[in-house]
């Protein structure tokens, strides 16, 4: 038993210093590399002392930097968030992708962005934020009400497919008849990306997402009660009905979060922690969950990188990446599920 | 034991689903450190009964008392503490070891991020050597087998160290073996830690031996409740599971088929016991049997009651009479065969002689192998 502690122990350990190797490493690759290639020593430099060629040192501090961060941000929380849908409705193939909840939030800030583009110049950071949120919830009520009277999974998730689809619908509609000049920043945006991210929507994100993986880290408690199943989760003292609430708030917010500056995208929040729970070999939420952060930041990072460079000077949208890498994840995960039983 | 003081009582309580009320009027006084099980056919609601006493279920109405509380007002948290559960639900465990599983019961101890200190570590060892299964600590709850299962899922129960555990059909799924070990573990937990435990059970035979009560439910109410000598009577137990294809036999807790229809083919002559194999041999291939003179304190004539055509019987130590012998012989005239199936003959049933001579000169005696291959042979 105790022999087994430490050996389990040591395998956490191994797999956080490997994404964290991972994490710096990308991190390097990814200023280094671009159109303008800076030399690996110029970048510690330029980051340290901010001191350097103006071209490089603009390069990093106003372009790659902020988005580099925000591809980690918004890759965590995105990970994060398709986890606390797996917990939430039992099933490692749920997310805010393939529940159409990501679709919903981006219906929301499209409608938001042309009406307020309308009357005014500028939207912020928060009220995309709050319109993806309420665009979340919207998605994830018709989600439960439908999963009500749905008890079977595979339904669920076609549900959840079709709503996604709905929502495209419309936003594609609400696209296709608005003024020109929306739709070019809005196109680029609605398939994915983490270009032309500035250091003030970094501010907003990484706030938003700090306090919600702080939460998430609170509530890795009774997510290990509820991954027992509802039944013996209220037997161990958890309030199933305030908690159920929480987990969708939380998982919307984060959601949300990354389609407001990013769009939507796909396969990460399924991929990510499931990779990560087998990498760790446990499903306990106090190590899934930063794992499954940090791994999402690593997984986004280098697809973002791979987006840039792959056909650069065309940049491919962040979806068609990790689609790439994430769907035969995802595939692999169902066949094994088969063979398993 | 403390038998005035009641620790978990049922006051009027009507339970059932989304507001219809499924039994009604429940009423019930459990003790501390009484195992108390419920039997009743199935569907008959006794998971109704178990689900809304944990809470998985609304009450309709009415009250579960723990102690001096209401379970309805009680915090979650507390009644955490006080009462633990293993349901039939198939419990979810992604990458879990059996050690991660009966850990979960030390939740509602731990602190805000649930991580584990020395005394509950001391507890959950405590728990798996009670149980057994300090073996399989390490292995995936997945990959075990279902005994095995039912047992990590104890020691999960006696980790949240209740006052009461209550448990849907633990035995389910079980081999005899198990069974016995779990039942045995639950009756030592019940008397050494004073632990009350409530739980459903199919198997009638088990239910008698282990419990101090017994809850009959069927149709929308408790249709007894009581000790299980006042209980496993032989009629209350057919009425209760509606038998009428066979018997119950309270002594034993055994379970009988119907006796073979028709007049008897043969006559089976034995005494302690040595008639019961040949018995179930006839019940099986549905061949009518008379028993031969059995005292009424005889094992045999115990169970040729529910199987046999017909018995002759004589009070316990008294000779056996002229009279008792013409009705053997009379027997003896309408049966193809008679079976000595093995009898202690002494001075007080002499008599015995005499009939099994009557029969070898009639040339009916026989042995079982030699009657079934004549039987076969028409």
């Amino acid at each position: 038993m105790i022999n087994e502690r430490i050996k389990r122990n040591s395998r956490y350990v191994v797999v956080f210093i490997v994404m964290i190797v991972a994490f710096l490493a990308i991190v390097v690759l990814n200023i280094n590399t671009g159109s303008v290639k800076i030399p690996v020593p110029e970048i510690f430099k330029i980051i340290m002392t901010k001191d350097g060629a103006a071209e490089w040192v603009n390069i990093i501090w106003k372009i790659r930097m902020p988005r580099i961060l925000m591809a980690a941000l918004l890759g965590g929380a995105l990970s994060l968030s398709g986890f606390l849908l797996q917990t939430f409705f039992e099933n490692p193939i749920a997310g805010p992708f393939v529940l159409g909840i990501s679709s919903g939030a981006k219906m929301v800030v499209a409608l938001t962005m042309i009406v307020a583009l309308e009357h005014f110049t500028f939207v912020s950071s928060y009220t995309l934020i709050i319109a993806a949120f309420i665009g979340s919830l919207i998605s994830t009520g018709f989600i439960l009400l439908l999963s009500g009277k749905l008890r079977h999974m595979a339904t669920l998730l076609v549900a959840g497919i079709m709503i996604g689809y709905i929502c495209s619908a419309i936003t594609d509609f609400v696209v296709t008849f608005a003024e020109d000049s929306d739709i070019v920043n809005l196109h680029g945006w609605s398939l994915g990306s983490f270009s032309g991210m500035s250091w003030s929507n970094v501010q907003v994100a990484a706030i938003v997402v700090a306090v919600s993986f702080a939460l998430c880290v609170f509530m890795s408690k009774p997510i290990s009660a509820f991954q027992m199943g509802e039944n013996y989760a209220r037997s161990m003292g958890v309030n199933v009905k305030a908690f159920r609430v929480a987990l969708i708030l939380l998982s919307s917010i984060l959601s949300a979060t990354v389609t407001a500056f990013a769009g939507p995208i796909s396969f990460v929040g399924i991929a990510v922690p499931f990779l990560i729970k087998h990498s760790l070999n446990t499903a306990k939420p106090l190590l899934v969950i930063p794992g499954t952060f940090f791994g999402g930041a690593v997984f986004c990072m280098l697809c973002d990188l791979i987006a840039r460079t792959a056909f650069a000077p065309t940049e491919l949208n962040i979806s068609t990446v990790t689609s790439v890498f994430g769907a035969p994840i995802v595939i692999f995960m169902m066949l094994r599920k088969k063979g398993g039983r | 034991m403390n038998e005035d003081k009641i620790f978990l009582s049922l006051k009027n309580l009507n339970v059932g689903y989304d507001g219809h009320t499924l039994i009604h009027d429940i009423c019930s006084d459990i003790h501390k450190g009484e195992i108390v099980t419920l039997i009743g056919p199935n569907g008959a609601g006794k998971s109704t009964i178990l689900k809304s006493i944990t809470r998985q279920l609304s009450i309709i109405s009415g009250q579960v008392v723990l102690g001096n509380d209401d379970i309805i007002t009680m915090p979650y948290r507390l009644l955490a503490t006080r009462m633990s559960v293993v349901l039939t639900e198939h419990l979810k465990a992604e990458l879990m070891t059996c050690y991660d599983l009966v850990a979960t019961g030390r939740y509602p101890y731990t602190g805000r991020l649930g991580l584990l200190t020395d005394k509950d570590r001391e507890i959950i060892e405590e728990a798996l050597e009670q149980v057994h299964i300090k073996e399989l600590a390490d292995k995936d709850f997945n990959a075990i087998s279902d005994g095995q299962k039912q047992r990590v899922l104890l020691a999960r129960a006696i980790c949240q160290e209740p006052e009461i555990i209550i448990l849907d059909e633990p035995t389910s799924y079980l081999d005899v073996h198990h069974k016995l070990s779990l039942l045995s573990i639950l009756r030592r937990m019940a008397k050494e830690k004073n632990i009350t435990v409530v739980m459903s059970l199919h198997e009638i035979d088990l239910a008698q031996k282990i419990s101090d009560k017994i809850i009959c439910v069927k149709g929308d109410h408790l249709f007894a409740y009581g000790r299980p000598e006042d209980i496993f009577i032989k009629d209350s137990i057919r009425e209760l599971y509606d038998i009428d294809n066979g018997s119950f036999d309270p002594l034993y807790g055994s379970i009988e088929l119907p006796a073979p229809k028709g007049d008897p083919e043969v006559m089976i002559l034995s005494t302690s016991g040595n008639g019961i194999p040949l018995y179930r041999l006839f019940q099986k291939a549905e061949i009518p049997f008379h028993a031969g003179i059995l005292y009424e304190n005889d094992l045999d004539h115990h169970l040729a009651r529910d199987l046999a055509a017909g018995i002759i019987s004589v009070k316990p130590f008294m000779p056996i009479s002229e009279n008792d012998l013409d009705q053997a012989r009379n027997v003896m005239s309408t049966v193809k065969a008679v079976i000595n199936a093995g009898m202690d003959i002494g001075s007080i049933n002499a008599p015995m002689e005499e009939l099994l001579k009557d029969a070898e000169d009639k040339g009916i005696l026989m042995d079982i192998e030699s009657y079934l291959k004549k039987r076969r042979e028409q």
